[in-house]
This record gives structure tokens, sequence and C-alpha cells, in this order.
């Protein structure tokens, strides 16, 4: 494995595994803030005991992110050297304004966390409300970033050094508002979609008092409601993506012929040697109009950019599917979820709660299907058109190493990880909530 | 504009070293718990850090965050150069971290196992990471970038102990009876190991980091001589029971060490071939960097005041 792959690989890891605590660390203490919000408004302690559980948990799963965090924060540099000195000057704005953002929410998370009988409920509570505010900001800016990565502006360059930027770039950029948005919500709806599955295991298991009912109804709400809205976004997020980044577009649709009026593929396997689809179903206009907003928008096809500048087209269609796939089935499952729960609400039925369990894991194929999108898509450039991924790579050979540390290292986590969530799901069940 | 950008970085290391560097060293004491208190010493420890260490550690990421806006160069040549030390650092890093929480919501009465495994990682890490970071650090010093010079190893050294030390006096103040008379002993013994450390790196920086030692001797004396004032003070204060003091000595102390190595290395990046101003980003940045340090900290400063008012004051000891 040659020092490029290896890097690559190494980020990719990286990142796929951060972007799953960092969606939790976004969700977890909104919910949990939910929970404590309504024992606030009731009186009802079963809400108190899961705001405590879900904080338990939000504390679990947001030191691994902010570990592995820290670990991306030095990889950035150890990985892409040459990519850190061209853009730090750039994007650090951003990335300064998100360790104050982190600074916060680690400072109020120790807070709410071990602050329970130290705080009056209502000083508590309040407590809560830096750490959901800030680790979604904390994201947002991260996206800003990212979203410079996509189509960088704001500054001037010599010789291939920044010699004068626009400190406010990142937040004029127009990736940022559209990704930022998206990204925002596929948290919410990750977190909420895999909380509710949980819950929903749990009382299929014959746990069915007020404590696992609240707990799903809660998560479930977060879930759907966020689904609702990304459609919208995400149409947003295409249009931007067809203006900026045409060529990522074309890729996610394996759109080889530039033509008015473009129909939007749905699976199909893509040939790049021949430009041709095998076994898609072609739904006619849609593509224009998802990207233009018009029916007979002309969508520019891979075939008008060199080969050596396009991302690869069979990974970007394949995950952009994914996405697209679970995000439906989950808005679908959402809606369903609430028309059976008006009827029956302390009676689900058991096909329901199979259905929601076997969803779990929906919401983060969609995220990390969506996140290799973005960055496939964007491929073989580090700086869209401005810097190669290949040119920005460290000049070390030795990264193959640590790329091998890196997956034992992450491996032996996310067992104990497992294991400790289920050990802390299991006393709960001991402790016997009525 | 750009000393001032370098003044925040040492600025935020010096938060990280105190606060972050007391964590790492109560992991020391975790690992090195002995005598028949052996669990009240790591309960202690654990009760002393749950709520902040990871409000502390976050500094670190403050520090790579405004080094690497305001001195890209700089930060590609370190990443580049360091590769090796900074990757082992960060394995330290994310098992530290993980290894204190993970041992923490173990199962205590399924076997134990996984506690005292966990513990182990937790200990060990802790040892490993500031070392490294004073590795590199020293490499830094002798600007040859080489972590395993003798200066490299004996400036790695140098800040496990200092952590240590800085751990020992903290937990004196946050315990009390027979397990605060085990900490003030380790403290102790740490102090003279801190000693020992600083008089055999000191000699080593006059041949291999001259340059370093002749800004030590001139420009950085006065800062320097508070370290050593306060860091010899802080040990007779523990040795008399003074802890509160002693702790407010040793952070002066620390503080002094970084300020004290900022000052006799300025300007210099890595000697002699990297300065400051070679390294900067444009101005836009640093502006940016150095403006939105006071917003910034008129939030972050109340909260830390109140995080550490809640689980470190007079009032959180009694309940």
């Amino acid at each position: 494995m040659n020092a490029l792959t290896a890097a690559r690989v190494q980020m990719e890891l990286s990142l796929g595994f951060h972007i799953v605590f960092a969606a939790l660390g976004i969700g977890m203490p909104l919910l949990m803030l939910l929970a404590e919000w309504l024992h606030l408004r009731t009186g009802e302690p079963h809400y108190r005991e899961l705001a405590k559980k879900w904080g338990k948990a939000t504390a679990l799963l947001f030191v691994v992110g902010a570990v592995s965090g820290t670990a991306l924060s030095f990889e950035l540099g150890l990985l892409w050297p040459k990519f850190m000195a061209f853009a730090g000057p750039v994007v650090g704005p951003a990335f300064a304004l998100e360790g104050y953002a982190f600074l916060i929410e680690a400072i109020f998370i120790g807070l709410y966390l071990y602050g329970w009988d130290r705080m009056t409920p209502r000083a508590h509570f309040w407590s809560g409300v830096p750490v959901a505010v800030s680790g979604m900001l904390s994201g947002v800016l991260v996206v800003g970033a990212n979203a410079w990565m996509q189509s960088p502006r704001g500054y001037t360059a010599t010789n291939g050094k920044v010699i004068d930027v626009d400190m406010f770039a990142t937040f004029k950029n127009p990736s940022w508002l559209p990704l930022a948005i998206h990204s925002t919500l596929s948290c919410y709806i990750a977190v909420g979609f895999a909380v509710a599955g949980v819950y929903a295991l749990g009382m299929l298991r014959g746990r069915r008092e007020k404590y696992h009912r609240s707990a799903l109804l809660l998560a479930a709400a977060l879930g759907a409601i966020a689904s609702v809205l990304q459609p919208l976004s995400g149409h947003k997020v295409a249009e931007m993506v067809g203006h900026t980044q045409p060529e990522k577009l074309a890729a996610m649709e394996a759109h080889y012929k530039t033509q008015s009026g473009a129909p939007a593929l749905l699976g199909g396997l893509p040939d790049d040697k021949t430009g041709e689809v095998h076994y898609g179903i072609h739904i006619p206009k849609v593509l224009s109009i998802l990207a233009t907003g018009d029916l007979n928008g002309t969508v520019k096809g891979l075939e008008e950019f060199p080969r050596d500048e396009r991302p690869n087209v069979m990974l970007c269609h394949i995950a952009f599917q994914v996405m697209v796939g679970c995000g439906m089935a989950l808005i679908g499952l959402g809606g369903l979820f609430f028309l059976v729960w008006r009827k029956r609400r302390d009676d689900l039925p058991r096909w329901l709660l199979w259905m929601l369990a076997l969803a779990a894991p929906l919401g983060f194929f969609a995220l990390e299907a969506g996140w290799i999108v973005t960055e496939a898509g964007r491929q073989p450039w580090i700086i869209y058109r401005v810097m190669r991924t290949r040119d920005a790579v460290t000049p070390r050979t030795d990264v193959g190493v640590t790329l091998l540390v890196y997956v034992l290292l992450y491996g032996v986590l996310t067992v104990a990880l497992i294991s400790l969530l289920r050990s802390l799901a299991k006393k709960d069940a001991k402790e016997g909530h009525t | 504009m750009i000393d001032l950008c370098a003044a925040t970085a040492v600025l935020a290391m010096v938060a990280y070293a105190v606060l972050a560097g007391a964590d790492f060293g109560g992991g020391v004491w975790d690992l090195l718990a002995r005598g028949p208190r052996k669990d009240e010493q790591r309960a202690a420890i654990a009760r002393a850090m749950g709520p902040v260490w990871e409000a502390n550690h976050v500094w670190l990421i403050f520090v790579v965050v405004v080094f690497f806006s305001a001195f890209p160069a700089g930060w590609a040549l370190y990443t580049t150069a360091l590769a090796a030390p900074l990757r082992v650092m960060l394995l330290g890093i994310v098992l530290r971290g993980v290894a204190f929480v993970f041992r923490a919501y173990a199962p205590q009465y399924a076997g134990g196992h996984a506690t005292e495994r966990w513990g182990a990682v937790f200990g060990a890490a802790s040892i490993v990471t500031p070392f490294l970071l004073g590795a590199c650090v020293g490499a830094i010093s002798a600007g040859d970038m080489s972590w395993l010079s003798p200066i490299a190893l004996s400036m790695g050294a140098a800040f496990a102990s200092l952590c240590a030390w800085l751990a020992a006096v903290f937990l004196t103040v946050e315990t009390e009876g027979e397990v605060q008379e085990d900490f003030r002993a380790r403290a102790l013994i740490a102090g003279a190991i801190v000693i020992a450390g600083a008089l055999f790196t000191l000699p080593l920086t006059v041949r291999l980091a001259p340059h370093l030692w002749s800004g030590l001797m001139g420009r950085a004396l006065p800062v320097v001589a508070i370290g050593i004032v306060s860091g010899a003070l802080a040990i007779f204060l523990v040795h008399r029971r003074r802890y509160r003091l002693a702790r407010l000595a040793a952070a002066s102390q620390v503080t002094s060490v970084i300020v004290g190595w900022a000052i006799a290395q300025h300007p210099f990046l890595i000697y002699p071939t990297m300065t400051l101003e070679s390294a900067a980003a444009p101005e836009a940045t640093l502006r940016f960097v150095l403006y939105s340090l006071p917003f910034g900290l008129a939030i972050i400063g109340p909260s830390f005041w109140y995080l550490f008012r809640v689980f470190k004051g007079e009032a959180a000891r009694l309940t």
C-alpha cells in the first residue's frame, strides 16, 4: 500500500469513526434535555431517570468523540501537511470558533453529569443547554471548514501560499449553510431513530412501562420531525452542488451525458468505460427539477470533465442511493409510527416495534453514506480545483504502520464501548423502572 | 500581531499544562497507588478528575487550532518532522481518555477484571503522553527535531514528573486525613524528582540547545527566577501542610517553566531555520484569532469559574 492510499484510508477510518460520535454528541444532549424539561414541567420522576440515563450515555460517547476528534486535529497535519500549510489560515477561523464551542461543551457536560445533586433543578437543566447548543455549533463550524474545501473562495494566493484572507470567508461560502443544515438534521435523524430502535427492542422484551414508552416516543419524535425536514434541505444541497461542483452531482446520479430535462436514476450500475448505466430505472425530468428547479433545466454530464478530474462514479452513485434510500425509509417509518401511536399508544403492536428495532442503524448508514458522497465526490481534489489530494499527502513513508494501529485501536474501542453500553442498559433493567 | 498570536498559543499551553498536566499526573498516581489506602487514593483521583478533565483536555485542541491557523507553515513542519512521537502521543491521548471513562462504567461486580485492565491502560497512557509531549518540546528546543536525543528524552522525563508533582499537590487540597498524608508524601518525592530533572536537563541545554540556554539566562531570567522560587516555595509549603498556597505556588511554577521556555525560544519555531514571522499566516487570520479571543474568553472564563466553583470550592468539599 503506498503512502497516499494508506493516508486516505486512515483519514476515512478516523473520520468515519469520529462522525458517529459527533452525531451522538449532537443528538443525545437534545434528547436528555427534552427529558429533563418534561420532568421539570410534569414532575414525573421517570423523565428524570431518563435524563440521567441519557446523560450517562452521552458522557460515555462524548469521551470517544472528544479523543477521536483530538486525534483528527493532529492527523490533518500528520497526513496532509501541505494541505494544512495552505489551508490553515483560511479554515483556521472556523476551527478556532469550534475550539471555543468544544470548550464550552466539555465544561458544561462535566457540570451536567456530576452536578445532579449540587445545583438546583432549574440550574441543572440550564447547565445542559450549552451542551446541546455548542455540540450542534461545533458540527456546523467544522462543516464550515469542509465547505471551503468544496468551494474554495475568499482568499488570495500566490506561489502556493495564501497571502490574504477574508476572515469571514467560511460563513459567506455558498456550500456552508446548505451542508450545515443537512448534516445537523442528519445527526438528529440518526440519533433519534437509533435510540428509538434500542427502546423498541426493550419493549419487545416485555419492558413496557412508562419509562420505556416515553423514551421511545421522545426519540421517535426527534427522528421523525428531523426526517421530514431533510428532503427540503437535501434539495437545497443538490441545487448548490449542481452549481458549485457539477461533476459531483453528475457522479451522484451517474449522469454521463449533458442534457436538458435530465432524469433521476434509481438503482443501476454505472460503467465508467462506456459511460452507460446498466439495470437502472430513469425517472424523467426529476434530476433537472432537483438541480435547477426547472423541468427542462440543463444538467451537465460527466462527459464535460476530463477523466482525471472525475470522482469515482460507482462509489458516489451507490453511496448517494444508500443515503436517499435510508432517508426515505425513515421518513415512512416515522409517519407510520405516529399514525399507529395515535390509535394504540398504550399498546404498540409488535410488528411496529420490530420495524423500529431493525431500522435503528439506518440513520447512521445514511449519515456515513452522505459523508462519502460529499468527500469522494470532491476527489481527486482535496481543495476543489486548487490542490489535488495526492499533492497534499505527507512525504513520510511509514503511514501504513499507523494505519494498522488505528484499525486495531478503533476496533477494540468499538467492541468495548458496545459492551459498556449494554451493561448500562442492563443495569437499567435490574433497577426496574416503573 | 504575530507575537500576540504566539502569546495566545502560549497561554493556552499554560492552561493545558496546569489543568490537564495535573490530570495526567493523576493517572500516574493511579498506576502507582500503593499501601493500605490504595483504593481510597484511586477514588480520590477519580473524584477530582471526573467532572473537569474533559474541559481541561480541550485546551490542547485549542493550542493546535491556534497554532495551525496562525503559523500554518510551522505546523506543517512540526507534524512532518515529529510525526512518529506525535502519533504515539495521540494513541496515548485516545487511550487515556477512554480508559478513564470506560473504567468508571465497567461493571464492578462482574469479575472486576475489566476495571483493572482499563485502570492499567489509563495509568500507562498517562505517563507516556506527557513524556512524548515533553520529548517533542525537547526536539523543537534543540532544533534538530530528533525526539530521541538526550535533551528530548530528559525533557520528556521532566514533563512526566512535573505532571505527577502537580497532581500530588492538587490532590492534597482535595483529600483529608490519611489519604491527604499519602499525597503529601508523594508530592515531596515528586518535588525532589522535578528538582533532579531540572538539574539534569539544564546543563544539557548548555551543550545541545545553546540558543535556548542563552535565552533562559538572558531575556527569560526573571521568569526563570520566579519559576525556581515558586517551585522551592511549593515544596516548602507542602512540607508545612499549607496545601492551598502550595497549589498556587506549583501552578505558578509550571506557568513560569512554559512562559520562560517560550520567551527564551522566541522568535524561533525551529532554531535557526524557521521564525514565527516566516511561518505566520496572513494578517487577516491573525486578526481573527486575536479579536475572537476576548469574546471567547468572556464565555469560557465564567464557565470554567462556575465549573470549578461547583466541584472544587469549599461548598463542594462538604457535600
